[in-house]
């Protein structure tokens, strides 16, 4: 495959997702042929723009709370004083990967209601585990006279996280990131059985209405989104490595 | 000067390091030598505090080497480890710049002694600064590592197999060079290794470790004269020590009035060296020369042989 080929299909792809989101009935007769004729091909309760702009904060606003709060665990339980709880916080953060999602809505909706916030409670407990396993893998297996050097050079416990550890793990959690975006990604679509706003709303709406060519257009624009930022973690990710010197 | 007294670490129930006592004078080089397990790395690091020993007490120019936090003690020695440790995400001068960094030294400050050390270690600044360490060779990482370890112009060096992962060429090259920075910043060195050749090419005096004891302390020539005990002798190997008594003395030393034929011997060479450049020529003898080319005599062999020998 020639290697300007990914980058040229990337950027189609951006293309085609923009154009879409700012002018959907231009698609009109591509998906025409997938609804009765009376139906509307295009979804027509809201802005599609709109609903994936909530849908990106959603899981935007998730992904840096569990961000956060995996790093500051990791960080925590590679510590000395914290080495007791390695175990403890391993399984609280698996439970919250192993707990369904539609569950974890099912029972924050009596707690906070309706709308965004059940469903960003699920995207943060679905989010930590893939964030947390990766910066606890890279903050473990970090070259050992590297380690040692830092030790040598008379850096504190905090310099040496801050100038040595963190730096040096940073590809790997980044990668841990990439992970749980993507998963959010699509998770997030569920929050609409919730009514939060997202773009599940469109292929829920196209359940309800038996109206295929609803369902493919939520599909396809967080598939596409998925794709895409996938794509540009990994670019990050990349970018990373080779300056840390790993690539 | 470094004051080893009673020295002992032990990890649940294995003794590592057992009760050494040992003073190390200043500015001179010190190696320890011992096989693996022999608790030598330990005992080296024990002095900047990188193990916490279980009894006994280190003083370093007559204060207690706990009398202030272990990270500014560590600051202020030298430390360099095999495989270099460089930090991979920093750029050459940045790595350098480490314990400067941590002492708040000025920006102009640390750049000068950046740009002092890198051409010190014949790494053209120009070139090498912005350099990661992955994209340099093994030596050139390890002549880094020491630059890094110097930067802050500690008094004291520890060094702990710094050349175990440079091939025979490079190491040799790497050690002279060593011995240069030694003299240039009249740098307390204190060495791990197992290599022998290592140690006597570069020890004012030899420390010998098995068990977590040390059998012998003394400078190289006493080691093989008047072995502690069979260990000692081992380590020194029985067909090496003609060799060995040779390798610590200069040409200069062994150089006496008089001429010689054909190309003539830099006074900085060790007798070893002499010994197979003569025996290699052919000569009974070879003019010496100093490093500025003025005549200093001759070495015969038969002045070597004499040297050589347990008698003298």
């Amino acid at each position: 495959m020639k290697a300007w080929l990914p980058t040229f299909l990337r950027a189609l792809l951006c293309l085609v997702l923009i154009a879409f989101l700012l002018a959907p009935q231009v698609f009109e007769p591509l998906l025409k042929p997938l609804v009765q004729p009376n139906a509307p091909a295009i979804y027509n309760q809201g802005s599609l723009i709109d609903l994936t702009l909530l849908h990106l904060r959603t899981v935007f606003i998730a992904t840096v709370l569990a961000t956060l709060v995996a790093i500051l665990l990791a960080i925590m339980v590679t510590r000395p004083f914290g080495a007791e709880f390695l175990p403890l916080s391993r399984s609280l953060v698996n439970i919250g990967q192993t707990f369904p999602p539609v569950a974890v809505l099912a029972l924050a909706v009596p707690a906070v209601g309706f709308g965004e916030k059940p469903t960003l409670i699920a995207l943060f407990l679905y989010g930590l585990l893939p964030i947390f396993e990766n910066t606890l893998t890279a903050l473990t297996n970090l070259p050992r006279s590297v380690m040692e050097a830092a030790r040598g050079t008379g850096m504190t416990d905090f310099q040496r996280l801050l100038q040595v550890e963190l730096p040096l793990s940073l590809p790997v959690i980044v990668g841990g990131i990439r992970l749980s975006v993507v998963i959010s990604l699509a998770t997030a679509t569920i929050g609409s059985t919730v009514a939060a706003k997202t773009l599940g709303e469109v292929i829920i709406a196209g359940l309800q209405s038996n109206n295929l060519a609803f369902i493919l257009q939520g599909g396809l624009i967080v598939g596409a989104l998925a794709v895409l930022i996938y794509d540009a973690l990994t670019a990050v990710e990349a970018l990373l490595s080779r300056r840390t010197g790993r690539a | 000067m470094i004051e080893i007294e009673g020295i002992t670490k032990r990890y649940d129930d294995t003794t590592v390091v057992d009760g050494v006592s040992m003073v190390i004078e200043p500015r001179t080089v010190t190696v320890v030598v011992g096989t693996s397990g022999s608790g030598k790395t330990t005992l080296m690091r024990m002095i900047n505090r990188l193990v916490e020993p279980t009894f006994g007490t280190i003083r370093i120019d007559g204060e207690d080497n706990r009398s202030m936090p272990a990270h500014e003690l560590r600051r202020r020695i030298g430390y360099a480890i095999q495989g270099h440790g460089l930090f991979p995400h920093r750029t050459v001068a940045q790595n350098i710049a480490t314990v400067p960094g941590l002492l708040g030294w000025g920006k102009s400050r640390t750049a000068a002694k950046v740009e002092e050390l890198l051409a010190l270690f014949q790494l053209d600044p120009a070139t090498f600064a912005d350099r990661y360490p992955h994209e340099l060779s093994g030596g050139q990482q390890q002549r880094v590592g020491v630059a890094r370890a110097l930067a802050a112009e500690p008094n004291i060096l520890l060094m702990d197999e710094p050349f175990g992962a440079l091939d025979p060429i490079i190491r040799a090259k790497a050690q002279d060079d060593l011995l240069a920075i030694q003299k240039h910043f009249n740098t307390t060195i204190v060495l791990v290794t197992h290599d022998m050749n290592e140690a006597f090419h570069l020890a004012n005096k030899i420390a010998v470790m098995d068990k977590g004891s040390v059998l012998q302390y003394g400078p190289p020539a006493e080691l093989v004269r008047a072995p502690a005990n069979t260990f000692v002798e081992t380590l020194i190997g029985e067909t090496e020590r003609p060799f060995r008594l040779l390798s610590t003395g200069t040409a200069c030393a062994a150089a006496e009035p008089g001429e010689a034929e054909g190309e003539p011997i830099r006074e900085d060479l060790s007798q070893q060296e002499v010994l197979a450049e003569l025996l290699w020529s052919g000569r009974r003898a070879a003019p010496v020369v100093s490093a500025g080319g003025a005549p200093m005599g001759r070495v015969t062999l038969e002045a070597l042989v004499k040297r050589a020998s347990r008698l003298q």
